[in-house]
Parts: C-alpha cells; sequence; structure tokens
C-alpha cells in the first residue's frame, strides 16, 4: 500500500538526515523532489502546490534550520502536514438512531461500489447489525445477480425489487428491510458518470426518496489527476458524507485519498484492500500518514492482533512468554495468527522501513509456511522439547516434510534465535519502559500488556525495529 | 471529417476541459514567457500524462520553439500536436481486423473488461465474422452472466463453465469449441486482477501460456485501461507485460472528464498500440483510434505535419537506444563494483 511514494518519501529524508545543518537551498531542493514523488503519486496538481508551498514556508522558519536536528524537524513538519491533508482526526461510520438506517454507495463505474457494499455489510454484520442490501443498479447486466451471489455468501438478505426502477427499488427496499426486521440498508446504485446528468438526476431522485443517513462516495485509489473534478461534481450533486477507498491493495499510491480530503473536506471512512469481505478498515489518517512516510503502523497491527487473538491462546502464549520459553507449537499457533492478521507481508508493511523490504523483494511470503510443513513432521515431543533432536531425527523430519536437513537446521537456528530474543524481551518487559517519547505507545502501554501475541507483547519499537532486521537479514 | 465528429463527440469532455486550460494558456497571448511553460507542464500533469514525460515534452517544445524561432504560443500548440502524436506506437491492425486470431482481454478489477468483449463482438458480429465468446471469468460473482447478456445481444455463441471453475480450462474448451465451428475470432475475458497479486498474476500466466500452446491461429494479449487511472497505470501496465507480453491496449471511459493521459504514456513506454478507444455505455462507442484525432480532440484543432511527428518519432527512438536500461532505485543502491546488479535472496534462503 502506497509503498511507492513512501519509498520516494523515504529516500528524500534519508538524502537530507545525512547533512548536519541545512540550508534553504537544500530544502529547495527536498521540496522539489516531495513535488515530484506527490506528482507521481497523483496527488492533484493543485493540492501538490498548496502543500509543497505550506511545508516550505513552515520548514524555512530559523527556528527548524537552527536547530540541532533539522532533518528531523522537516520530517516532523511533513509529517504533520501529511496528517493535516488526510484528515485530522478519524472518521467512523455513524449510524442515527432511525430503523431502518439508510447508506447509499454512490461512485463511477469500476470503483468497486457492489463489492464494497457487500463487504460494508459484512462489517456491520459482525458488529451485530442486520443489514439488508438493496440491488439498484439496474443497468450494467447482472450486477443485481453479482450482488445476490456476494449477499449469498455473507449471509446478508438482498432485496432486488423489480429489477427495473431504481427509484422504486431503493423506496420498497426500507419497507422490506422492515417487513424483515432489518436495521441497515445498504443502497447499491449504478456506476455513473458524473458529467452524465440523466444519471446524476437519477442519484438524487433516489437520494430524494430514501433520505439516507449517510451516503458513501467509492473512490477508486488508482485514480488519477481527475479525482478532483468527479468528487466535486458528486460533492456538488450528492452531496455526500465520506470516502470508501477501494482497491488499496495493489500498488497505487493513493494519491487520490491524499487529495480528497483537501479538495472537498470529505473524511475518508474506510478503505478497501482486498478481495474478502472483511476487507474493509476503518481509515486513521494520522497512522496513514506515518505509513507512508516509512514509520509503520505498529497500532494497527496490534488491534487486528487484537481480533484475531483468543482468549485462552492468550494467557497460554502470555505465560509461555513470561517464562521466556516458546516451545515449536507456538512457532506453529504464531503461524496461524500472522496468517489470520492478512499474512506475513501485511504484517511486515506495518512495521517501520517494512514496505521498503517488500518492495525490493527481500521478505518471502512463503517462509512461514515451509516452517510450518517442517515442524508439522516432528512428533509431539520434538514440538516440546525441540533438544531432543538428532542427526537421524532430523533426517526423518526432513524426509517427512520434503525438504532437505539444512532446511531443518535452518529452522533450529532460527528457533534458538528467537527465543533468545522472547527471553531478552521478557526481561525487557518487566522493566518500566523509558521509551515513552512516542505518546502513541506511551498511551497504549497499559492496554497492550494483556495482549499476549506470541512475539510480539511487551515489544517496544525497537524491538520490532530489531524484529524486522532479523527477517531482512 | 466523419471519423473526427465521432470521436470528438465522445471525447468532448477532455477536449473541453483540456482546451478551456489550452485556452487559459493562450490568452496569456502569443508572447513565450517563462510562465507559458510552466502553465503549459501543469496542463499535461493534469492530464495525467505523468510529471517526467510532462517535463520531457515542455523541454523538448522549449527547446524547439527556441531553435526554429517559434514566433508565438500558438505555434507552440501545432508542434504539442505532433510531439504528443509522435508518443503513440502504432500498428495492431492485425489484432481485431485481420485474419483468425484469439485475443484475450486482461486487466484489473472495473476497467470494463467484459464489456469491451461484449461491444467488440457485437461490433465484429455486424462485420460479417464469426466471433465466439469465452467467459473466463470464473471469479467476479455475475460476471458469466453479464457477458452472457453481451452474447445474446450480440448473437454469438459462448462459452461456460460454473463460477469458480478453472479459467485456463474454460479457454481451452473455447478453442476446441472455436475449432469445431470455425469461428475466425475468439475473444476471451478473463477475471480482473491487480497486478501486484502474485498468483492471480501466476494463475493468469497459465491461462495465457495454455491458450498459447492449444491454438492454431495467432494468440494476441491486450490490456483493459480506465482513462481515469494515474500515474499507477504504468505499473500495471508494466506487470502485465511483463507477465503476458502485451500485444495492444484498449482504453475506456473516455467519455468522463478524465483526459486519458495515462494511455500515452503507457502506449509510449511499453510501445503498445491503442487498438479501440470506449466512450460512452452504448454499444458504438466503442470506437477506433487514431493519434490525429486522438490528440486534436485532446488539444484542440492543430495541424499535423507528418515530418515534424516523424522528426519527433526519429529523435524519441535515437533517445531509447541510447539510454541505460532503467532500474529501481532499490537496485541502482545495490550496485557491486563492476557494476552489476546482486541476484536477490530471499529471507527463506537467508536463514
Amino acid at each position: 500500500m502506497l509503498e511507492n511514494l513512501s519509498s520516494r518519501l523515504q529516500g528524500i529524508f534519508s538524502g537530507l538526515r545525512s547533512k548536519g545543518r541545512l540550508t534553504e537551498e537544500d530544502i529547495d531542493v527536498a521540496m522539489r523532489e516531495i513535488r515530484m514523488a506527490l506528482l507521481e503519486a497523483d496527488v492533484n496538481f493543485k493540492v501538490v502546490k498548496a502543500f509543497v508551498a505550506r511545508t516550505k514556508e513552515r520548514c524555512l522558519d530559523s527556528e527548524v534550520l537552527d536547530s540541532l536536528t533539522p532533518a528531523q524537524n522537516v520530517t516532523k513538519i511533513v509529517l504533520d502536514e501529511l496528517t493535516e491533508l488526510l484528515g485530522r482526526s478519524d472518521s467512523k461510520l455513524v449510524l442515527g438512531s432511525r430503523i431502518p438506517n439508510v447508506i447509499m454507495l454512490v461512485g463511477l463505474q469500476g470503483s468497486g461500489k457492489t463489492t464494497a457494499a457487500a463487504k460494508l455489510a459484512y462489517r456491520l454484520k459482525q458488529e451485530g447489525h442486520a443489514p439488508l442490501l438493496a440491488a439498484c443498479d439496474v443497468y450494467r447486466p447482472a450486477a443485481a445477480d453479482q450482488l445476490q451471489t456476494l449477499g449469498g455468501e455473507i449471509g446478508v438478505r438482498v432485496f432486488r425489487g423489480d429489477g427495473k426502477d431504481p427509484v422504486g427499488i431503493a423506496r420498497e427496499s426500507i419497507q422490506d428491510a422492515i417487513d424483515n426486521l432489518r436495521d441497515v440498508v445498504i443502497v447499491d446504485t449504478a456506476g455513473r458518470l458524473h458529467v452524465d446528468e440523466a444519471m446524476m438526476d437519477e442519484a438524487a431522485a433516489i437520494k430524494e426518496a430514501v433520505k439516507p443517513d449517510q451516503i458513501l462516495m467509492v473512490v477508486d485509489a488508482m485514480t488519477g489527476q481527475d479525482v478532483v473534478g468527479v468528487v466535486e461534481a458528486f460533492a456538488e450533486r450528492v452531496d455526500f458524507d465520506g470516502v470508501i477507498m477501494s482497491k488499496m491493495d495493489g500498488d497505487a499510491r493513493g494519491g487520490g485519498a491524499l487529495s480528497v480530503r483537501e479538495v472537498t473536506g470529505k473524511p475518508i471512512k474506510f478503505i478497501s484492500a482486498g478481495e474478502k469481505p472483511d476487507a474493509l478498515e476503518e481509515f486513521h489518517p494520522d497512522r496513514m500518514a506515518k505509513r507512508i512516510l516509512g514509520m509503520g503502523d505498529v497500532v494497527s497491527l496490534i488491534e487486528s492482533a487484537m481480533r484475531v487473538q483468543q482468549e485462552e491462546e492468550e494467557a497460554e502464549a502470555a505465560e509461555a512468554l513470561a517464562r521466556g520459553t516458546i516451545t515449536l507449537n507456538d512457532f506453529i499457533t504464531m503461524n496461524r495468527q500472522i496468517r489470520k492478521m492478512g499474512g506475513i507481508g501485511k504484517l511486515i508493511s506495518a512495521l517501520p522501513g517494512g514496505d521498503k523490504m517488500l518492495g525490493e523483494g527481500q521478505i518471502n511470503e512463503g517462509a512461514l509456511d515451509h516452517m510450518e510443513v517442517i515442524i508439522n513432521s516432528m512428533t509431539k515431543e520434538e514440538r516440546v522439547h525441540p533438544e531432543v533432536l538428532n542427526a537421524g531425527r532430523r533426517a526423518r523430519i526432513a524426509a517427512g516434510a520434503g525438504v532437505t536437513v539444512t532446511d531443518v537446521n535452518t529452522l533450529m537456528r532460527q528457533y534458538n534465535e528467537t527465543r533468545k530474543m522472547v527471553k531478552k524481551m521478557t526481561a525487557n518487559f518487566s522493566q518500566p519502559s523509558k521509551r515513552g517519547k512516542k505518546g502513541k505507545k506511551g498511551k497504549k502501554a497499559g492496554r497492550r500488556r494483556g495482549l499476549g501475541i506470541p512475539g510480539l507483547d511487551g515489544l517496544s519499537m525497537s524491538d520490532l525495529r530489531n524484529l524486522s532486521n532479523l527477517m531482512g537479514e | 471529417m466523419g471519423v473526427l465528429d465521432k470521436v470528438n463527440g465522445g471525447l468532448a469532455k477532455s477536449r473541453d476541459k483540456f482546451k478551456e486550460q489550452m485556452n487559459v494558456l493562450l490568452d496569456r497571448g502569443p508572447v513565450l514567457d517563462g510562465g507559458f511553460w510552466d502553465d503549459l507542464e501543469e496542463t499535461l500533469i493534469l492530464s495525467d500524462m505523468g510529471p517526467e514525460a510532462s517535463m520531457q515534452i515542455v523541454e523538448d517544445l522549449r527547446d524547439q520553439a527556441t531553435r526554429k524561432g517559434l514566433p508565438d504560443s500558438y505555434a507552440v500548440l501545432d508542434m504539442l500536436g505532433c510531439r504528443i502524436e509522435a508518443e503513440f506506437a502504432s500498428g495492431g491492425e492485425e489484432i481485431l481486423a485481420g485474419g483468425p486470431a484469439i485475443v484475450l482481454f486482461v486487466g484489473i478489477n472495473g476497467t470494463g473488461k467484459t464489456t469491451t468483449v461484449g461491444k467488440l463482438a457485437k461490433a465484429a458480429t455486424d462485420a460479417g465474422r464469426r466471433v465466439l465468446l469465452g467467459s473466463a471469468d470464473t471469479f467476479r460473482a455475475a460476471a458469466i452472466e453479464q457477458l452472457q447478456v453481451w452474447a445474446d445481444r450480440a448473437g454469438v455463441e459462448m462459452v461456460m463453465r460454473e463460477r469458480g471453475a478453472d479459467p485456463a480450462s474454460v479457454c481451452f474448451e473455447t478453442i476446441e469449441r472455436a475449432e469445431q465451428s470455425a469461428a475466425d475470432l475468439v475473444l476471451i475475458d478473463t477475471a480482473g486482477r491487480l497486478h501486484t497479486s502474485d498468483d492471480l498474476m501466476r494463475e493468469l500466466q497459465k491461462v495465457v501460456s495454455v491458450v498459447r500452446k492449444r491454438a492454431t491461429v495467432p494468440v494476441y494479449t491486450v490490456l483493459v485501461i480506465d482513462a481515469t487511472t494515474g500515474q499507477n497505470g504504468l505499473a500495471q501496465a508494466r506487470e502485465f507485460n511483463r507477465a503476458l507480453d502485451l500485444d495492444a491496449l484498449i482504453v475506456t471511459k473516455m467519455d468522463g472528464s478524465a483526459k486519458g493521459g495515462i494511455a500515452i504514456a503507457i502506449s509510449h513506454e511499453l510501445e503498445l498500440p491503442i487498438l479501440r478507444i470506449g466512450v460512452g455505455e452504448a454499444i458504438d462507442d466503442l470506437r477506433d483510434f487514431d493519434a490525429h484525432d486522438f490528440v486534436s480532440a485532446f488539444i484542440g484543432d492543430y495541424e499535423t505535419s507528418e515530418a515534424m511527428v516523424e522528426d519527433f518519432a526519429e529523435a524519441d527512438a535515437a533517445a531509447r537506444a541510447a539510454a541505460p536500461p532503467k532500474m529501481t532505485w532499490a537496485e541502482f543502491v545495490e550496485l557491486d563494483d563492476a557494476g552489476e546488479v546482486p541476484a536477490k535472496k530471499h529471507f527463506w534462503e537467508k536463514w
């Protein structure tokens, strides 16, 4: 996600860091590079212009240039401005008290509305709501079938009506929701071009008919400079409340994400990254800004770990960690949890510098699966007491897993390294953390105590960096 | 004028927007000052042509303007037209209008592959060819039904399997069926996929290689790209080209306010001809591509001078030949003393 933009920006900053003192000229050069990087990332031209002007002005402040760590200050200013650009605070989806609540989705063709509708329904269902999907796209052949299939997969009722009159379908869907005890209606509309008057009128008519509590616009993260024209036109005609950025799982630099907020003032509410129904995440501007600048997104990582973590496993793993002994069984548990969290790739990309490593192909996403295969070829005893492994056992395991003895040996070496690291970490853990500098982490520390993700509990930022170094070695 | 009018109609929005900006530029008067060049660059960047290409074009024009002593900004506009025209790769006529062929349509999600295949099927049938459709998008819900609707409209046969079936096997069946029924144009719709998804790209590679092995007529792969795509379009095209060795491009959704500058960038960098442009929902809104029409619809009327276009094209070919191979920054950093990129090692290999 956003790899290219962040790797460019990181390059610019490391260039700055190599200088002890920054002159106005250095700032000029850096700003030109930033301008280019943002433009290449499809951030709208006008937004870039304003962004660069603001940032430059702040950077040229004598306090920044004369400070002991000018490069750090410049980075901080850019981070600050980026966060500002993305929206200062999180914008959650707030449902009103009206029943049924109506959420309407609009957007261009092919932006991913139907998929987003299903993902949103799935999310609401997880949160304990009973959503209803209304298929108001009567133009694209088989669009309603698509929604019906997706609805079937996630177990959400789909209302299709007569399949002819979108306004009528929308209106009837509300009655259908009431009849079937549904508390949220998600109206999937046809994709339309903002320059198509008739279609925009229809969107306005649907809006008039169902009086949606929320209108969300689905925007493709890969949209280019035109994104501004599109969102402005939609904002004017149907006045949406927030944005869902779709296709964020590609390598799109998501410049649209950076521009939308600045241009329309409408917040980004969700980002959609993946094919599965649960691939709809809340959008956090501060975390995204950090991620763009390569500072990692550890908070999101921990949150997704929290969702995955099961109670007993947590207790067990925490205990194992406390003893400073982890077994190969923990390795497997860890692997499964990582997979639930979206795979090693996602995990690494949330770590500082992780995106860069992924981009450079330093991470083999299948590595953990290889590990699991080898561990699966061990007996129960061997898993709990790996020290019993002798040459004969290793040969047997290698044959069973279809690998060479060297692979088994490397796994064991890795296991021993990890065990050492965990021991060191648990030792650190019992001491009060000195790294309170990062406010965010400080606040989280209290909550994180009980989390106990194997290998992550009690980790400080620098430990994570060690971990990522270890993986990148 | 007939064809020009049609394209103009479809591209009216892009043209108006661009023209508006060009007019603002020209209203600066005929004087060529620094501000003019800055504005020109901004205009090109806003068309999604990419900052690098835009700067290159502006630099070239600036250079030429001084050398040839161009009198005013109007003359620069003519030259701009020729310069952009020189960016397009030519060829590709044999793909849809030649002899028997199998054409696979690929691209990311939501670019309009299925719709394009449907419209092409209709157009080719109307032109008297025997068309067979293959629905290898077995992933997206209702993709098969969507193509079926188009097949019915065009009155052509379609080969399909149930959702979730192996797309390669659908293609195999499609080719067998084509041979039985003596169809001379086989159009295969594939599932949209992001170019960053390795598994899905490998699946597509398999599909294409199965088709290439089985087919007895030429096989072409065509990338369908959405005109609203920004600079990421280049990344998409590069990846698809690397995996599948593309033959041509189709640009869809040119009827919005998107300017489709990315199509120029892709056609130029990967030397892929543009076969068709989609300018609307209607069945006849998929139109032939013509460089002059495209550019004139893009920047307004201008005089093409064949000689000038050729000059630019030659200069470009020379520059291409002289340019060092491109590498990523990461590769550059890793260069060893001999200037070679060391083979990459994976995490797994390392420990």
